[in-house]
């Protein structure tokens, strides 16, 4: 049982396929003169199992595809696992219904990538902040969730004069911060950030992130976030969890997997993170290029490009395993104690 | 007030002041509209009290003819009803079918649209066949065939007074599969991003988010569509009576009145169904006109510098 | 002696409804052959523009309005369209964000090279076939003669944009202008990318214009760099000075906010506010609003390019010797 004095949430074996095999006629193909029906599903999560400690800022990081966002989406509710579980505090809320999961809805939320598409054009920022709250509390006063957007706004460095301009009005950095006063909004416990600077100018990132870690403090926030960008990894997170197609690699605390990353790909990845000001970083390069999550590989889905792949990383499939007393990695050699 | 302030300074209404053909097309059509609205007041006869009318005016040619009289500016017809009077009452019986069968299409359609686009899988699959399935059958058929049994079922004199909700009803049918496909497909391209995931995050209920959050986003491409299809209904609604099958004679539409005037055109009366015909071809084309600067002003992808 | 490329006093304007507006500003730089400049900003500071107006591809109401651009000692701004087409995509050569731009989803790979071949040279197809295949495997490609039957969309990204490269060559260009070329792309792919590109200016001898908001990637790959910013350069010089130790205030700002070089969990400096739109550009220094060094002098008149550091480093400020004797990178 995951502790729930430490752990806020934690996912178990979360699997996440994407059928994307389209109507009937298009699953269909000829075979040896037989027609078959032929199913296409993407494994863009495949048995990921962690725990979210309570006011931590835990990084996935990852490439496109990796499956990070899909582990996102799964872990906030919009998207069913396949299998798994997520246990929210001491209660699994992965199947629970609209109504009941309620209740879980206030105390999480989420911040999204792009901040021209995560407000609706057509409402006022006024409207776009107070409709999470009015919704969570029916009996509200308009006065008092006005009170509320203004009080919000301000935190989140956004004049509340502005409450009744559109999203379109703002700049990139602003509408940002519009979206974060929106997650702000029922006072939740626990946030999912998926990719929250990504779409944003080095000078704006800056601005944000450090909106992001004030939010955390006064608040006790937790966070789950997502991002490619690993010097802004390197920077908020108390751990990092690496993903490399749909499967978690390594999970360590921030500053030991920066300073000694132990999966091979946690190593390569890292390698490749541009530095500035130093000449040529020299990264480790991996043969071939990602596979398809259609078609994973068998065994370690890492060992076709892996420079230490042997025979059992093409056979078994690796389990994470407990490294230090907060982390996990998932690689036969380094369970093996030769990395 | 602000609202207004917006408008005046928007793009769109800039691009609408600079370009002469939206503003005339807009400025005609918004006459005859308004002119169709308050024909009762406007129109020096009228062609539904039987009491005003006399069978020994009919045929009278327009005023500036030989034989024309002061009193019927555009000449009689053939039951000696005042032309200009009578095409009035006939604009604003084709223009309220028009605006009423796109009213109602595009209310089925939006329905049908969104629930198919957000929903998704099996019922997306079902409802658009339907809609295949209807778009596959000619609205001339499915008049024929209404208007058929409501006869049958009914009595012809039924029929008459409802005329004008069969037409809407029958138009409506046939062409609110526009509609949901229009729709659909931008409900598809608004139900990825993100602010639809927020909304979900949120907690809100399906119907909420397709009816406040997506719905809103989807309206421009149905604004487009809803000019050109009142201008299409006018036209069904004026083919249909041209052939008999929409509105009475006796509660004139432009499409009765051109049919009834069509069988005297070689007797000389050709101005019975000359002057409705043009007005019928202005109005589609101004609407027609207004239509497409609208797209072309709508149409995000278009340079608006 | 010449340079590869001298753009002097360059000025680019968008002829909009309410006016003309001034996206480049009398910029400046040259470059030589094999090497790279980097031109740094962010959105809206006209370092795309830059490189769409030196290759004379400005989208419509854009216009090149003032000043001089030298390629290869000839005067190219005002060319003819034909003579300018034989210099674009001949002797310069442009690396979009986005490999789709240059590629087309319908043709295979094959086609397109051989297409780009025969449109430059009065070769026959086997010719420009061999030219093609031989230009995959400068960039690396796996198995080449497979990749040319196949079509953009069954390939990575990173595929893809080597592809792009491999087709840039094909003219042997002198130039290469690489406009965010490894943005879309992965870390570790991006990595592969930069040491491609480093490495063909070497073999290939080519002058490299890296246009990118990535400091770090720009520091890793350049010589040289040009920062801008609302239209201007506003620092220029060795890449290594200005990284160490910039001069202007706006790129000290830039580096600081770079969460990489803090440490970790303490609060990232950041510029106030946000790049100035084209249409209200301040008066005076236009980072004068953003700036903390501010003065009224700043407000009120524009700064030049002036040397410092023994004229490795050019920078456009009024409060220069403000920021001497800082060192960033050691902090």
């Amino acid at each position: 049982m995951p502790n729930p004095t430490t752990s806020l949430l934690s996912i178990r074996g979360l699997v996440k396929h994407f059928d994307i095999s389209g109507g009937l006629l298009d699953q269909l193909t000829l075979e040896k003169g037989r027609l078959r029906r032929r199913r296409t599903t993407v494994k863009a999560l495949n048995d990921v199992s962690f725990e979210i400690r309570r006011g931590e800022t835990l990084s996935v990081v990852g490439e496109s595809g990796c499956g990070k966002s899909t582990l996102a989406r799964t872990v906030i509710g919009l998207y069913p696992p396949n299998r798994g579980q997520v246990i929210y505090g001491d209660q699994r809320i992965d199947h629970l219904t609209a109504r009941q999961m309620l209740p879980f809805r206030r105390r999480m939320q989420m911040i999204f990538q792009d901040p021209y598409a995560s407000l609706n054009p057509r409402m006022t920022v006024a409207r776009i902040l107070e409709e999470p709250v009015i919704f969570h509390n029916p009996g509200m006063s308009a006065a008092a969730a006005a009170e509320k957007v203004a009080d919000v706004m301000d935190q989140v460095g956004v004049d509340p004069k502005w409450a009744d301009r559109y999203p379109h009005e703002f700049s990139g950095g602003q509408r940002q911060r519009i979206s974060i006063a929106r997650a702000l909004m029922v006072d939740p416990e626990f946030i999912v950030a998926d990719e929250p600077v990504s779409a944003l100018d080095v000078s704006i990132q800056a601005q944000i992130l450090n909106l992001l870690m004030d939010a955390q403090e006064q608040r006790g926030l937790t966070y789950l976030f997502i991002t490619h960008d690993l010097s802004v990894v390197r920077h908020i997170s108390t751990r990092v969890a690496v993903m490399y197609l749909g499967t978690l690699c390594e999970l360590a605390p921030a500053a030991s997997i920066f300073n000694q990353p132990r999966h091979p790909y946690t190593q390569a990845l890292l390698s490749a993170i541009p530095r500035l000001g130093e000449q040529r970083s020299r990264h480790i390069r991996l043969k071939g290029e990602v596979p398809t999550p259609i078609h994973l590989p068998s065994g370690c889905v890492f060992h076709g490009r892996c420079l230490y792949a042997d025979e059992r990383c093409r056979q078994e499939v690796p389990t994470a395993t407990p490294l230090g007393p907060d982390g996990l990695v998932a690689c036969h050699r380094v369970a093996e104690g030769k990395m | 007030m602000k609202a207004w302030w917006r408008f005046k300074n928007s793009y769109f209404f800039y691009s609408f002041r600079r370009d002469p053909v939206a503003l005339v097309s807009f400025s005609v059509f918004f006459f005859l509209v308004l002119v169709s609205l308050f024909a009762p007041v406007i129109a020096p006869h009228n062609p539904y009290d039987t009491s005003t009318i006399d069978v020994m005016d009919a045929e009278i040619p327009p005023s500036w003819m030989d034989g024309g009289q002061e009193r019927f500016w555009l000449g009689t017809d053939i039951q000696g009803r005042d032309l200009y009077s009578t095409m009035l009452y006939g604009l604003r019986t084709s223009v309220a079918i028009g605006i009423g069968a796109v009213l109602f299409q595009g209310i089925l359609g939006i329905v049908v649209g969104l629930t198919a686009g957000y929903v998704g899988g099996r019922v997306d699959g079902f409802l658009m066949r339907v809609a295949d399935i209807q778009f596959s059958i000619p609205y001339l058929i499915v008049a024929i065939i209404t208007s058929a049994i409501f006869q049958l079922a009914f009595g012809v004199g039924r029929f008459e007074q409802l005329a004008m909700p069969l037409l809407i009803l029958i138009i409506g049918i046939s062409e609110w599969p526009k509609y949901a496909r229009t729709v659909r497909a931008s409900v598809l391209g608004e139900k990825q991003k993100e602010y639809v995931e927020a909304a979900r995050v949120i907690g809100l209920n399906p119907v909420r988010i397709m009816y406040r959050h997506i719905l809103p986003n989807t309206l421009t491409p149905v604004l487009v569509i809803s000019t050109i299809q009142v201008a299409q209904a006018v036209m069904s609604e004026a083919a249909l009576s041209f052939l008999g099958l929409g509105m009475p004679v006796t509660k004139p539409s432009l499409g009765s009145l051109i049919k009834a005037g069509f069988q005297y055109v070689f007797s000389g009366s050709w101005w019975i169904t000359t002057f409705p015909g043009i007005l019928l071809v202005t109005f589609t084309l101004v609407v027609i006109l207004f239509g497409d600067w609208l797209r072309d002003v709508l149409n995000p992808k278009l340079y608006k510098g | 002696m010449t340079h590869l490329l001298e753009v002097e006093n360059l000025e680019v304007r968008f002829a909009l409804r309410f006016g003309d507006l001034t996206a480049i500003d009398d910029i400046s730089f040259h470059l030589d052959k094999k090497e790279k400049l980097g031109i740094v900003g962010e959105s809206g500071a006209g370092k795309s523009v830059t490189g769409f107006a030196i290759i004379n591809l400005l989208s419509k109401p854009g216009y090149i309005a003032g000043g001089r651009i030298r390629f290869e000692g000839r005067e190219i701004s005002r060319l003819s369209a034909e003579a300018l087409r034989q210099i674009r995509g001949n002797r310069i050569s442009m690396i979009f964000q986005d490999p789709m731009m240059t590629l087309n989803p319908v043709l295979t790979i094959g086609t397109q090279m051989v297409e780009t071949v025969l449109a430059h040279r009065r070769v026959g197809k086997a010719e420009a076939r061999a030219l093609a295949l031989e230009k995959l495997r400068k960039v690396y490609i796996p198995s080449p003669e497979k990749r040319l039957d196949q079509y953009p969309h069954e390939m990575s990204g990173g595929m893809r944009q080597r592809i792009v490269i491999a087709i840039a060559l094909l003219t042997d260009p002198a130039l290469i202008i690489a406009d965010e070329p490894t943005t879309a792309l992965d870390v570790t792919i991006q990595a592969g990318i930069m040491e491609l590109l480093t490495e063909l200016c070497e073999t290939e001898e080519m002058g490299l214009i890296l246009i990118t908001h990535d400091l770090a990637v720009v520091s890793q790959v350049t010589e040289r760099i040009a920062v801008m910013y609302a239209g201007r350069i506003i620092e220029t010089g060795y890449t290594a000075d200005i990284v160490a130790h910039p001069r202007h205030p706006y790129t000290i700002g830039l580096i600081n906010s770079l969460p990489g070089l803090r440490q970790a969990g303490s609060r990232l400096e950041q510029i106030p506010g946000m790049m100035p739109n084209l249409t209200a550009i301040p008066a005076g220094c236009a980072f004068h609003p953003r700036c903390f060094l501010a003065t009224p002098e700043c407000r009120a008149a524009r700064p030049e390019l002036v040397a410092v550091n023994g004229g490795r480093q050019w920078a456009a400020c009024h409060r220069l010797e403000l920021t001497a004797g800082r060192n960033l990178l050691h902090h």
